[in-house]
């Protein structure tokens, strides 16, 4: 540990003003460059036709699912995730609004999405068209998920707005889908490799290869192995103004491989089929809270994951059919080395298993009228060698009923959601069985003439279930739990525009605002002592809050387009339980302003990108004092890419720097975050 | 023409970038303040002086704080440690877990900081941190501060036992320490024996059953009195008994209190009831307990009074107004040695801070003041 004093503040505006030359000179640079570069003109290579079509169809205003989804949908996709500074998905999704990402610092932190403020384990997170369950914590680590495979994330706030899907995609409060890279083959091609590494700042080396391959004229596969491996060391600071000190976390490093398979088809009869294989293994050190005279840490942790996923779907006629099976088996292996019992250093050992399958039944009754009938069937066991576990086993089964009317100018879907649980343990009581009926109303409608504009609206009324740990997790007493409802109301609207001619070629804007309410909010609630809690249906929560998001594009000049990106968020999330000693209080980690601001500079093979994200002010437990406050944190990331060939190959080089600033905050309290640090790619297409 | 537009839409986005800027400034830092309230009248003669608690704070929040209550001023002083010592990295520490005055210097058992701190009484000052893995109480004697520790060694899978640390009070070092049971909890000493309890909570399906005896002039264990599982409080009244409690396995065997005779190191009386915490002064023992009820599926709460001359339970209660339906969790209990008004504290729901009541001999609420979170022990200053 070492000591410096710094005189923070002053550093901090000569930083902005710096910036704001950076900002200038940089764009000057550009734009005389573009001046000189004019008199080269007719030298126009294969790239700038390219550019040139690009042009073309930004100016023609596309109206897309953003536009028309009936509930809010947040997209990010291709290029646009290709030029974020981000890693995994937890870094992509921070740029969305209404969406806090809780991360716990470093590469291997744990990093989960909370939407809207309803809590972690109301988001469900989709894999090609299949949920990522954890029915022990009902969480899924998002830091886990690399980026390198995906093509585009959703976002949508409610559900999908399209009724033709599985049960399960009408069952949580917001929904979150990753699309892997699909096969796409130029004509003439039957191979495609991509191959990329990645490195920098905590010794991160990230190998990647993604193989995709025509294997006859219906079969397509792709292979994609990644390896990652990361010592996780990063300096960070803690000081009150008065001590300051710098610290190197280093309990952060992980490995991690993955492997993934997929094989896709198109039968005789036009029907499509898919297989999925997923393989995911990590060893990682667990950095537990910096406090007080506690800076290292001995916890480790090892994850094996594997899944299979199919689906298969099919047209006859009016009639059309959607079937999906997936089979999961998670192990993680936990070691604490700070806990010596009778029978060594504390380790255990938990297994998940899940069985899962849906068959989704679509109706065209007219031409603006489709039914859907959805049902799910999963089934989950956990199995942990703990003392006195209950080893519990769910079965969930999930209708649901939906029907959807088109017209022209208005869109309404409806659907009414069934949920059968029947818990079952080997020892101790297991939770009531539980039936629930949940249903969502969406519209859509185009009041004006202009395509341009929609207004939009959703209710949804959800809830979820307790987990495995909110209600076996041993040594606890045992608590009759209800599931965690939502309710949730929006309003909203999108806008797009384009130009023709002018430097703004497109201007885009939505905004929502909404009313969501969790009630029966499952809580820890002491027990007779620190180490022993009991879970129980306690807290109301109130959330009020407008989310906005403004896209713009423009065409400086022929050479030189630039996008920006402005999401905005204000929100109070409340404790509404007039017992709550924290009664009106905001609840923990939900700051009232949040956002983030993107802009991106192409020029020829250039492209720069510049990002902003901002959480305000918030507390770190219930009630609002100055012990709890936590200070606001904001961070600026830049990214330099390269776009080139050598023989015809696309060579791409990235180079990042991220937290410009080199800002000390925490996202957790206690769990420090990087400073300043460094990304470079190299990607090589075949 | 173009250069205009061009620069127009330079300016826009300087405009968004600084707007971004300035509205997200952070507030200077400084050290956690301290809050004063008055609470009661001045009493600048008072006999006792005042009171610390020592406030756990939740786990990994690094929230332990330190209160004080200056009977001679009436003035109760919230988070006092880090203003008086504000050069400390991360203050006070993450779960502070005991407390206790001897001579002129104030002890505060942090357990997951792994130290001690030594201030002094009077303001508060750090003096010294003594280092202890995973420390949990501590007692005086002759000159010596004794402190429990769950592990003494952290790391070694064959070495689950906990230690009592023998510390100087003068040079403030750790002199020797004596391997005991497995996570030993609280102490206590009659003449020159230390009874310590041992709870071996690490291992719930071997939890340990003994009470160590530590001979005080050779610092080694000669004894080990069986008692029941997974004990934790231990107090000694001054007949020469100790009053232990076993919290059971929280499944199918219950919360218990023992009493052990010194003089014959053996269990001479069980009571059937479930004791979280007690304080004993003079021929009272004050306790509450709680516990698990399966068919409302939540804690129920009791709180008692017990004469230790004859050993028997009291009918009297030191709650008598009702207050104690406004205490979500009785978490610490320290009776005024002279005026005989009982402190209780309640820690809500752990995240939230707490509150302090001060009841008189007839159990009627006297006032309460808002603590920091999870109030939990107490420490009388006399000089």
């Amino acid at each position: 540990m070492k000591r410096s004093k710094n005189a923070f503040t002053g550093v901090k505006s000569i930083f902005f003003t710096f910036l704001a030359i950076i900002w200038l000179g940089m764009f000057m640079a550009v734009q005389s460059f573009a001046q000189t570069d004019s008199i080269k003109r007719n030298t126009t290579d294969s790239v700038n036709k390219v550019n040139q079509l690009k042009e073309v169809q930004i100016r023609k205003i596309k109206i897309t699912k953003r536009q028309t989804s009936s509930t809010p949908l947040q997209i990010l996709s291709g290029a646009e995730l290709e030029k974020l500074n981000s890693l995994s998905v937890a870094d992509a999704v921070r740029f969305f609004s209404g969406v806090q990402l809780k991360d716990y610092g470093g590469i291997g932190g744990l990093k989960t999405i909370n939407v809207r403020s309803m809590g972690t384990n109301h988001t469900a997170v989709f894999y090609d068209g299949v949920q990522l369950g954890n029915a022990q914590n009902g969480q899924v680590d998002l830091g886990k998920f690399s980026l390198d495979n995906i093509e585009e994330i959703e976002l949508y706030n409610g559900q999908k707005s399209s009724i033709f899907q599985s049960a399960k995609g009408f069952a949580s409060a917001s929904s979150l889908y990753l699309t892997s890279k699909q096969p796409d083959f130029p004509a003439g091609r039957t191979q495609k490799i991509r191959a990329s590494v990645k490195g920098g700042s905590f010794g991160l080396i990230n190998p990647s290869l993604l193989w995709q391959s025509k294997i006859s004229k219906n079969v397509y596969s792709t292979l994609s192995a990644e390896y990652k491996n990361a010592n996780g060391k990063y300096k960070f600071r803690s000081t009150n103004g008065v001590y300051d000190t710098t610290a190197v976390r280093k309990d952060g490093d992980i490995e991690t491989m993955r492997l993934e398979l997929g094989l896709n088809g198109v039968l005789p009869d036009s029907s499509k089929w898919k297989v999925k294989l997923y393989g995911y293994k990590d060893n990682q050190g667990l950095p537990g809270a910096v406090v007080n005279n506690v800076f290292a840490f001995s916890q480790r942790m090892w994850n094996k994951n594997f899944f299979a996923q199919s689906s298969y779907e099919k047209n006859v006629g009016k009639y059309s059919l959607l079937a999906t099976a997936k089979y999961a088996n998670d192990n993680q292996r936990y070691l604490n080395p700070d806990i010596v019992t009778v029978d060594g250093l504390q380790e255990n050992n938990f297994h998940l298993q899940e069985i899962y399958v849906s068959l989704a039944n679509k109706f065209k009754i007219t031409n603006y009228w489709d039914v859907v009938l959805s049902t799910d069937y999963q089934r989950n066991d956990l199995n942990a060698d703990l003392y006195r576990f209950s080893y519990p086993v769910r079965n969930t089964i999930l209708t649901a009923l939906a029907t959807q009317f088109r017209f022209a100018k208005f869109d309404i879907q409806a659907n009414l959601l069934s949920t059968l649980k029947y818990d079952k343990t080997q020892s101790g009581p297991a939770d009531e069985n539980r039936n629930e009926l949940t249903p969502t109303v969406m519209l859509s409608w185009q009041p004006f003439n202009q395509k341009e504009f929609r207004l939009r609206s959703f209710y949804k009324s959800i809830f979820r279930m307790p987990t495995f740990n909110d209600l076996y997790y041993t040594n606890y007493g045992f608590t009759v739990l209800k599931p965690e409802y939502t309710k949730q109301y929006d309003l909203g609207f999108t806008y797009i525009k384009g130009y023709e001619g002018r430097i703004l070629s497109q201007f885009s804007i939505q905004a929502d605002a909404y009313y969501n309410k969790v009630k029966n909010k499952i809580v820890a609630v002491p027990g007779n002592s620190q180490a022993r809690w009991s879970m129980q249906n306690l807290g109301l929560v109130e959330i009020k809050g407008i989310d906005v998001n403004i896209q713009s594009a423009w065409q400086l000049t022929d050479y030189i387009n630039f996008t920006t990106g402005l999401t905005y968020t204000y929100q109070k999330a409340i404790d509404a339980d007039k017992t709550s000693a924290s009664y009106k209080d905001l609840i923990p980690y939900t700051p009232i302003h949040s956002g983030s601001f993107l802009a991106s500079a192409a020029y020829r093979n250039f492209s720069m990108n510049y990002s902003f994200i901002y959480t305000g002010e918030r507390y770190n437990q219930s009630t609002n004092n100055v012990y709890n406050y936590v200070q606001p944190w904001y961070t600026h990331d830049l990214a330099l890419h390269c776009n080139t060939k050598i023989n015809s190959r696309e060579i791409r080089l990235t180079a990042e720097i991220n937290n410009l600033l080199n800002q000390d905050y925490e996202v957790i309290t206690n769990f420090p975050m990087p400073g300043r640090y460094y990304r470079f790619g190299l990607t090589y297409n075949y | 023409m173009k250069k205009n537009k061009l620069l127009n839409a330079i300016s826009l986005v300087l405009l968004i970038t600084t707007v971004g800027l300035t509205v997200s400034c952070r507030k200077d830092l400084k050290p956690v303040p301290e809050q004063q309230e008055s609470l009661l009248p001045p009493d600048p003669s008072a006999q006792v002086k005042g009171f610390y608690i020592v406030n756990e704070g939740n786990m990994n929040m690094n929230k332990a704080s330190l209160d004080y209550l200056d009977y001679t001023t009436g003035i109760y002083r919230r988070n006092i440690y880090n203003e008086v010592n504000p050069e400390i990295v991360k203050g006070l520490g993450d779960v502070g877990n005991d407390i206790g005055v001897y001579g002129s210097k104030l002890y505060v058992v942090v357990n997951v900081s792994n130290k001690i701190e030594v201030l002094d009484v009077k303001t508060g000052k750090r003096i010294k941190q003594i280092n202890i893995t995973n420390c949990r109480y501590i007692t005086f004697n002759q000159g010596k501060a004794y402190v429990s520790a769950y592990l003494g060694t952290v790391g070694d899978p064959n070495a689950p036992l906990g230690i009592v640390a023998q510390i100087d009070t003068g040079s403030l070092t750790e002199i020797k320490r004596v391997n005991v049971g497995r996570q030993p909890e609280e102490m206590a000493i009659v003449g020159q024996k230390l009874y310590v309890a041992n709870s071996g909570g690490y291992s719930p399906q071997k939890y340990e059953r003994t009470v160590s005896v530590i001979d005080l002039n050779t610092f080694s264990v000669t004894k080990q009195i069986d008692v029941a599982i997974n004990l934790h409080r231990l107090k000694a009244d001054k007949y020469g008994d100790l009053y232990v409690t076993s919290r059971g396995n929280y499944f199918d065997i219950p919360s218990k209190m023992f009493v052990i005779d010194t003089k014959t190191d053996q269990v001479k009386k069980t009571f059937n009831i479930a004791v979280n915490n007690l304080a004993i002064d003079g021929d009272v023992a004050y306790y509450y307990g709680s516990e698990w009820n399966y068919n409302e599926a939540k804690y129920t709460i009791t709180y008692g009074m017990l004469n230790v001359k004859d050993e028997v339970i009291l009918n009297q209660k030191f709650i008598t107004d009702g207050t104690e339906k406004s205490i979500t969790i009785p978490y610490g209990i320290a009776v005024h040695p002279i005026t005989r008004e009982v402190l209780v504290t309640d820690a809500k729901n752990y995240v939230s801070p707490g509150t302090l009541y001060c009841f008189d001999p007839s159990g009627k609420k006297k006032w309460s003041v808002t603590t920091g979170d999870i109030p939990a022990h107490f420490a009388f200053v006399y000089k």
